[in-house]
């Protein structure tokens, strides 16, 4: 059973008091809280296991690279992926996506091809693509969503030609929530010979991310807001595209051979790996898939429904209160606007009321923009919210609105 | 007003909703900024709200004038001008905001972690009355 009062028991940080009250977190978007198995694992390295991986020939040394590598089939696991050599560690999912750009489209990437993004992409999974455009002198194409945010296939399929050769979307897009069908995406994509890459930075801390069944080329994800810590990412790619791919970081644990004249490069996924890793991060954050899975996406899905369901209601509640992204499809991330409120008087208002939110253009100014907003405050779910973070946001939102009545 | 009355009226204030719309009431008193100078040209690099500032110098003496799109930014703006303007760039050079703001009790908006910008404000009027 799901009891999500004994799950907050999990995370220190929901006993902590900020003015001696307790604070509502409504920024699981930009980072989740951590439960302590995480940070209990990854102390338990510090205390017993630590020292580089990959290198030693002693004990902590053996100890840590098999924890490493075992965090690697948990990641594996996690996304249902064939092997653990499709399991790249980065340091985040911008680096992900940065790696993909660096090394398969600078290979792949043509004079005249496209590249096919959402209006909603977070600027991680736009502006690598732009900037590779630019130099390979490619055109990055756009398809719009509806203004209630609400992915619309024809768009899509409108935009993709046999000049395509990558389409790079989000799973759920981080400011309206809308969730992305990215397994119908990446059978049309396939349909004419592009590649595609998932930014699943927040898919995957909501719904399962099966590899295989949703036939994705890449998918990157970051350990921070799956619980985990901050400091390492996932991509996963395909083994026989990542076969192709040249590495773009070079020095240590990358490579297979060096002599002063020349390098041969270790195989997948350490040719991607250079220096080095963040071992420890690693552990984290297959603890934190691991704490997600033993929950159970079902349970976590069910109950981030029924807190969507009841966020929505609420909001409506808040005279003036706009609820910007209004998808069919869409998970526990509420962008809105209040009135004629700039947020950031808005957020000063939450902060004394110990509501936690974040307010701006969430690192996707376009999306926002289209909207017709610059900024936008934002409450966003995890595992843990409860009903009454909610409630507290719905009062401060009402006492702002007084605040700001006269004004 | 001077500094002395500001902090005056700011000893009177229980709670951060008095206090707060004391400041709201201040931004409102702010002397208005054209909105030709709402240009890039004037923008103080803030983070989360636009912030315009703009210096101008009579006999010796600095006055500037400042707006947001932000009324809490603008009232904290009302205030940083109440205690920069009409000064020599000595005077500027010489006042201790930081000591003033904790006096007020405003100095949540003077940290670094707060990104409305207002530091930057700071920082350009001393840059502006550095430069002459």
């Amino acid at each position: 059973m799901f009891d999500v009062y004994k799950i907050r028991k999990d995370f220190p940080i929901f006993s902590e008091l900020v003015n001696g009250k307790p604070v509502a977190f409504l920024d699981s978007a930009a980072s989740a809280q951590k439960p302590f198995c995480v940070l209990q694992a990854m102390s338990k390295i510090y205390e017993t296991a630590y020292a580089n991986p990959h290198r030693g020939t002693y004990f902590f040394a053996d100890a840590i690279t098999e924890a490493y590598e075992s965090a690697r089939e948990t990641v594996r696991q996690f996304l249902n992926a064939r092997s653990t050599r499709e399991i790249v560690f980065t340091r985040n999912a911008t680096e992900s996506i940065n790696l993909v750009a660096a090394t398969w489209a600078r290979q792949n990437i043509k004079a005249g091809d496209e590249i096919l993004i959402s209006e909603a992409e977070h600027h991680a999974d736009l502006v690598p693509w732009q900037q590779i455009c630019l130099e390979k002198d490619a055109k990055l194409i756009v398809f719009p969503i509806s203004d209630s945010g609400d992915f619309i296939k024809e768009e899509f399929l409108k935009r993709l030609n046999n000049k395509t050769k990558l389409v790079a979307v989000t799973g759920m897009s981080n400011v309206l929530g809308t969730v992305f069908p990215i397994k119908e995406i990446t059978a049309a994509a396939h349909n004419i010979g592009a590649k595609v890459l998932i930014d699943a930075c927040q898919y995957a801390v909501h719904y399962p991310l099966d590899v295989q069944d949703v036939d994705c080329d890449f998918a990157a994800f970051s350990g921070h807001k799956t619980y985990g810590p901050t400091g390492i990412g996932v991509l996963y790619g395909k083994a026989e595209i990542l076969e192709t791919m040249a590495p773009y970081q070079f020095g240590g644990d990358m490579v297979d051979d060096v002599t002063f004249e020349r390098t041969t490069f270790a195989d997948i996924p350490a040719r991607f790996e250079a220096g080095t890793p963040a071992s420890v991060q690693a552990v984290g954050l297959a603890e934190g898939l691991k704490y997600m899975r033993s929950l159970g996406f079902d349970n976590i899905i069910r109950h981030e429904e029924a807190l969507t369901a009841y966020a929505e209601s609420r909001l409506l509640t808040v005279p003036q209160l706009k609820i910007v992204g209004t998808a069919q499809n869409k998970g526990g991330v509420f962008s809105f606007a209040v009135g004629k409120i700039h947020p950031q008087d808005l957020a000063f208002v939450l902060n004394k009321e110990n509501v936690a939110v974040r307010i701006g253009h969430h690192c996707a100014q376009p999306i926002v923009n289209r909207m017709g907003y610059n900024s936008l405050a934002r409450a966003s779910f995890g595992l843990y919210t409860v009903k009454e973070d909610i409630d507290a946001l719905i009062g401060a939102l009402l006492k702002a609105e007084k605040f700001f009545k006269d004004a | 007003m001077d500094i002395a009355e500001l902090e005056e009226n700011f000893s009177f204030f229980e709670n951060w909703e008095e206090k707060y719309q004391y400041v709201i009431d201040l931004g409102h008193k702010l002397e208005p900024l054209d909105d030709s100078f709402k240009i890039e040209q004037w923008k103080v690099q803030g983070c989360q709200s636009q912030v315009w500032l703009v210096p101008e110098i009579k006999n010796g003496l600095y006055h500037f004038k400042g707006d947001s799109d932000a009324i809490l930014v603008r009232g904290i703006i009302a205030v940083i001008l109440l205690i920069y303007n009409d000064k020599t760039a000595e005077q500027i050079k010489n006042v201790d905001i930081a000591k003033i703001f904790a006096k007020l009790g405003l100095e949540e908006n003077l940290t670094p972690s707060r990104r409305n910008g207002m530091l930057s404000m700071v920082a350009k009027i001393k840059e502006y009355a550095a430069c002459q």
